[in-house]
């Protein structure tokens, strides 16, 4: 059988020198507990199960040239990365509870809750959660926590997704959600001061939002804080390669998808959510977290710390009920801030505005194609209004070999002609031309 | 060892994205832009990849060496899942693609995957139907408490409270709690077992349902289990089954079949994908009959021509917990392991990971204290023995001085309601060359508590780090270097 | 150990009785239970507690345990020294680690408690 090593000899000889047979081994399960039913195909050889799988990979259109984005983004991924995620000293360990065994996924993630806190000005970070909607409710769940208080805003530029998130894990819990709809591309000022009070528990934006629009937020923290809220920013890591961070602005917690930072698209996971936030809230911090600290020999020693808030300790009065989180995912958008470095980051932020820039002045420039927001910044994502109905453009040209973007209509009423589209720093100026050349001619 | 940062130097490169073939437009407002570039290190490539291959040697996992952590199930991983999991036609696909008109086509292969492994996990486990969605066995266990709750609600029942047995994963109350349950304890009797005489007292109409492990956290299988189904079904309750220990049952008993409405599974322990220093994992969550309308949307669903798509419109759905269906790459490797080991190598690995258990249980009976001195399942629980505890001699001291002799050590501490517990776990794919390489370990260990307990306080001696201060990590927080 | 004058809680919170004020912290039995500890959550000044609700939380490295209130009450004082250093509970629980001072609201939750005696022959049975 693969993987099980014990011959039929050594199977006999370890069940006589315990004195059981292979039916004692199961005789505390009564007979009419056994399965009743396990019809299950027979095993196949490795060869078979890759042929096979290779066999369902192809019927994945894979060869499209993406400007598909919302908020998950086909980016470049140096070699390395992969080579040293792949190291299975790192991914065939566990949770490192022991950490004199553990010293390599223990540093890792101290460092990468050092990346995280850098990227986005905050002073500290967990070791990841599931996802970034995932992140997000969890930082919901610790702004009520923190401020006792149960009302929570959040404006209907965040990601459509993780909004639905939100709403589904808060059904047999007592928040109110307040949603309010964001103006000409930004966070809507207006109703936001208009429901914030001093039962809010926290405002919930996004930056840059899912329209692909940059806003800046220290407006809305500092109205936050007046009333004894918190501000929870969700951010692209890319982008702060050069945006103003949610620590500038004055963000309380921190939280967004990890996918950007090294991790392929995978059909919607593994991915990493991260999170940040501001020291004195430390405790009330959802996840894993590292510390330093010194062995008896008074070495450098990194360890799992603040455990007192975890469900193993906490049980039902934890902070949340995470265990397993991402650690492979975090340890792999540690490995590719490293690779790009400081430089290597901004390059490839500037560059994804750049070509973000020359798409739109190329699609804009095709007759009866309008920018959807007149006058707003953007930084690789932009919506452009067409003549005739989005999801059918999108439609035809799939068939032309692009995945031009996401016909918003699925998520927003009343923008049935609007598209989002997506530049990364991995598409070409040819590709680019040729997106413009097969949108005009569907048009 | 010297931190990324500590390393860096001003001016070096690592991996740019080349030059640009578009004009660089200055179309971004200065006020939107950071002041200063974010702190990150300045390294080149190599530097890069030796920083962490010293970390990965710093590093122990289970193709190292033995990782018998108790209700971990930390068996070996097969490469040709890892292999798999590489191929352009699964890592590149985009999960937004199925949502654009007619692109549930551009994924036909992923959908296909899903919808099968939805079945193969049915007949696994005796439910009627899966959600891919949940990335770890908590986000497991927090989705059936919220399909356990939008059936009651959808029932108009008012109930608030979550039974579990005090030797329950900590996940399991703080799961239930974060759920919005109220959750109530069931102690354990002297077998080991859940208490039947206080699960009876506890049963009420305020009772939304029960949550258990099924071999328990004590290795131990309940042969009362279908009886605590029946009586939680009496008070229109769920039971819910935590999937954590299934590798002791696969394919010789179902958790369908006890008679419980829920289950989730973990993948990364039963069907061997990587734990990856912990996650990602996935947590399929499967329900029976009356509880499928409440899966979370999407579905995948067969139509007649054989095509697979996603099914969105589920009035009576939970909603969404994950963006799109879960991990799939992981969920990907897990299909990969049972078309490997099929019907007959999954029945063989329950059997071999409970000789396993079982051999290492009764040869370390004489030397360890069992917590309970009768047949296990995929795992046995020890305790220090009375001799040991009048050395100073703590679990703790045992754990550190199996780290010398090149093993990781069991779960410590763990369950709580074991004083000075180790939980052994061996998995099936351990030879017995191994087990009986520990069980000598084991023995010698004990044999020094009597002789010189000092040893083994002073383990471990062969590591970069030992006995790291972990009050002073707490106390003098430090977790990030800015 | 256990300090004559102060009453007990089964819990392992002591009370100092001084008229209509108590001062309260958690025994020697407690804190030796839960090690070194390294955080107090302390309450708000204000609060309104009653006898038995959860008023701090104690934690070390590896546990962490609820703090009740032993009478009904509202906090009129908090040692924040504490805040800083934990370790005082450790070190002198009864009197440099005490936790907190609560304004009795209802006498009659006094009666609740055990003396210093009983305290000591309810730990003999643990």
């Amino acid at each position: 059988m693969p993987f099980i090593p014990h011959t039929e000899q050594q199977q006999r000889q370890m069940l006589a020198e315990i004195g059981l047979t292979m039916d004692g081994l199961f005789a505390d399960i009564p007979a009419d507990l056994k399965a009743q039913s396990f019809h299950l195909p027979a095993g196949l050889s490795e060869m078979e199960v890759r042929n096979r799988l290779a066999e369902l990979a192809g019927k994945n259109s894979v060869d499209l040239t993406l400007f598909l984005g919302g908020g998950f983004y086909d980016h470049f991924i140096p070699s390395a990365v992969y080579s040293i995620i792949s190291r299975s000293e790192f991914y065939t360990a566990y949770t490192p509870y022991q950490p004199e065994l553990s010293q390599g996924t223990l540093q890792a993630i101290y460092e990468y809750q050092s990346s995280i806190c850098r990227l986005t000005d905050m002073e500290v970070s967990n070791a990841s959660l599931y996802d970034g909607g995932t992140a997000m409710y969890e930082a919901m769940m610790m702004a009520m926590r923190i401020t006792g208080r149960n009302k929570v805003i959040i404006d209907d530029s965040v990601h459509p997704i993780y909004r639905v998130m939100i709403h589904s894990h808060t059904q047999n819990l007592p928040v109110d959600l307040n949603e309010t709809h964001c103006t000409n591309g930004l966070a809507n000022r207006a109703e936001i001061l208009d429901r914030l009070d001093d039962q809010t528990a926290a405002i919930i934006v996004q930056n840059p939002n899912f329209f692909g629009c940059i806003d800046d937020f220290t407006d809305l923290a500092k109205a936050a804080h007046e009333k004894g809220a918190l501000l929870l920013v969700s951010c692209y890591p890319i982008s702060l390669g050069i945006l103003k961070t949610p620590g500038a602005m004055g963000a309380d917690i921190v939280t967004g998808e990890g996918q950007s930072l090294g991790m392929p698209m995978s059909f919607g996971g593994p991915y990493l959510g991260f999170m940040a936030a501001r020291k004195e809230h430390v405790r009330k911090m959802p996840g894993r977290v590292v510390g330093e600290t010194t062995d008896r020999e008074g070495r450098r020693a990194f360890v799992l710390t603040l455990q007192a808030r975890e469900q193993h300790i906490r049980r039902d009065k934890a902070t949340s009920n995470i265990c397993s989180n991402e650690a492979l995912c975090a340890l792999t958008a540690l490995v590719y801030l490293a690779l790009l470095g400081k430089e290597g980051l901004k390059e490839t932020a500037q560059r994804c505005a750049d070509k973000a820039s020359y798409a739109y002045q190329r699609l804009t420039a095709i007759k009866g194609v309008e920018p959807h927001f007149k006058a707003r910044w953007f930084f690789n994502e932009f919506v452009l209004d067409l003549p005739c109905e989005a999801a059918d453009v999108i439609a035809r040209l799939i068939e032309k070999g692009f995945a031009t973007g996401f016909p918003l209509s699925r998520y927003y009423k009343g923008m049935e002609n609007s598209m989002l589209i997506c530049v990364t720093e991995k598409r070409t100026r040819q590709e680019i031309g040729m997106l413009a050349e097969a949108v005009e001619s569907v048009l | 060892m010297k931190l990324l940062f500590e390393k860096s130097v001003p001016g070096r490169r690592g991996v740019g994205p080349g030059p640009s073939d578009v004009p660089t437009t200055i179309h971004l407002n200065g006020d939107l832009l950071r002041d200063r570039c974010a702190a990150l290190p300045e390294l080149s490539e190599l530097d890069v990849v030796r920083h962490f291959t010293e970390l990965s040697r710093r590093n122990f996992g289970v193709d190292t060496n033995f990782y018998p952590l108790g209700s971990c199930t930390m068996k070996y991983n097969p490469k040709v899942a890892e292999r798999i999991a590489g191929y352009p036609g699964f890592a590149h696909l985009h999960p937004l693609l199925p949502q654009l008109r007619m692109g549930d086509m551009l994924a036909q292969g992923a959908l296909a995957i899903l919808y099968e492994m939805d079945l193969l996990l049915r007949e696994i486990t005796g439910m009627m139907g899966f959600t891919m969605q949940p990335m770890a066995g908590a986000h497991g266990e927090l989705t059936g408490m919220m399909i356990m709750a939008a059936y009651h609600r959808d029932k108009g029942s008012q109930k608030t409270v979550l039974l579990a047995p005090d030797s329950a994963h900590g996940t399991n109350p703080a799961s239930a709690a974060i759920a919005g349950y109220r959750v109530v304890s069931i102690p354990s009797g002297a077998d080991g077992l859940m208490d039947l005489a206080a699960l009876k007292r506890a049963i009420g109409d305020d009772v939304a349902g029960v949550m258990l492990t099924c071999p328990n956290t004590l290795g131990l299988f309940n042969p009362h289990i279908r009886e605590i189904c029946d009586l939680i079904h009496s008070v229109d309750g769920l039971a819910y089954y935590d999937g954590a220990n299934l590798n002791a049952i696969v394919g010789k008993a179902r958790p369908g079949d006890f008679g419980f409405d829920i289950v989730h599974l973990n993948l990364h322990k039963t069907f061997a994908t990587p734990h990856g220093g912990g996650g990602p994992g996935a947590g399929p969550v499967g329900v029976k009959e009356h509880l499928v309308p409440f899966l979370p949307v999407s579905i995948v669903v067969k139509r007649a021509d054989g095509t697979y798509a996603l099914e969105y419109n589920r009035p009576k759905s939970i909603g969404y917990v994950a963006p799109f269906y879960g991990n799939f790459g992981i969920v990907l490797r897990a299909y990969v392991y049972i078309l490997l080991l099929g019907k007959e190598g999954l029945a063989r690995v329950a059997e071999n990971a409970v000789l396993n258990a079982n051999y290492v249980r009764c040869k370390l009976k004489g030397h360890y204290a069992p917590a309970f001195d009768k047949l296990c399942k995929h795992e046995c629980v020890f305790s220090t023995t009375e001799e040991m505890a009048a050395n100073g001699v703590h679990a703790i001291d045992i754990a550190k001085a199996l780290i010398d002799r090149g093993f990781h050590p069991p779960t410590v501490y763990f369950p709580t309601i074991v004083k000075e517990a180790m939980m052994i776990e061996p998995t099936e794919t351990e030879s017995k060359e191994t087990l009986d390489a520990f069980i000598a370990a084991m023995i010698e260990i004990a044999e020094l508590a009597q002789k010189d307990p000092e040893q083994l306080k002073a383990a471990p001696v062969t590591t970069p780090v030992s006995r790291p201060n972990e009050t002073a990590a707490a106390k003098n927080l430090n977790i990030a270097s800015l | 150990m256990v300090v004559e004058g102060l009453l007990y809680t089964k819990d392992h919170e002591w009370a100092k009785v001084e008229g209509d004020v108590v001062t309260m912290g958690i025994t020697d039995y407690a804190q030796e239970q839960l090690g070194e500890l390294v955080f107090v959550e302390l309450p708000q000044v204000g609060k309104q507690l009653i006898a038995r609700k959860e008023i701090a939380v104690v934690e070390s490295s590896k546990a962490a345990g609820d703090v009740y209130s032993p009478v009904t009450g509202t906090v009129t004082e908090v040692n924040s020294e504490l805040g800083t250093k934990p370790e005082l509970i450790n070190e002198d629980c009864y009197k440099s680690g005490w936790i907190c001072k609560l304004q009795v609201t209802d006498k009659k939750s006094l009666d609740n408690l055990m003396n210093a005696k009983k305290y000591q022959e309810y730990l003999d049975t643990l």
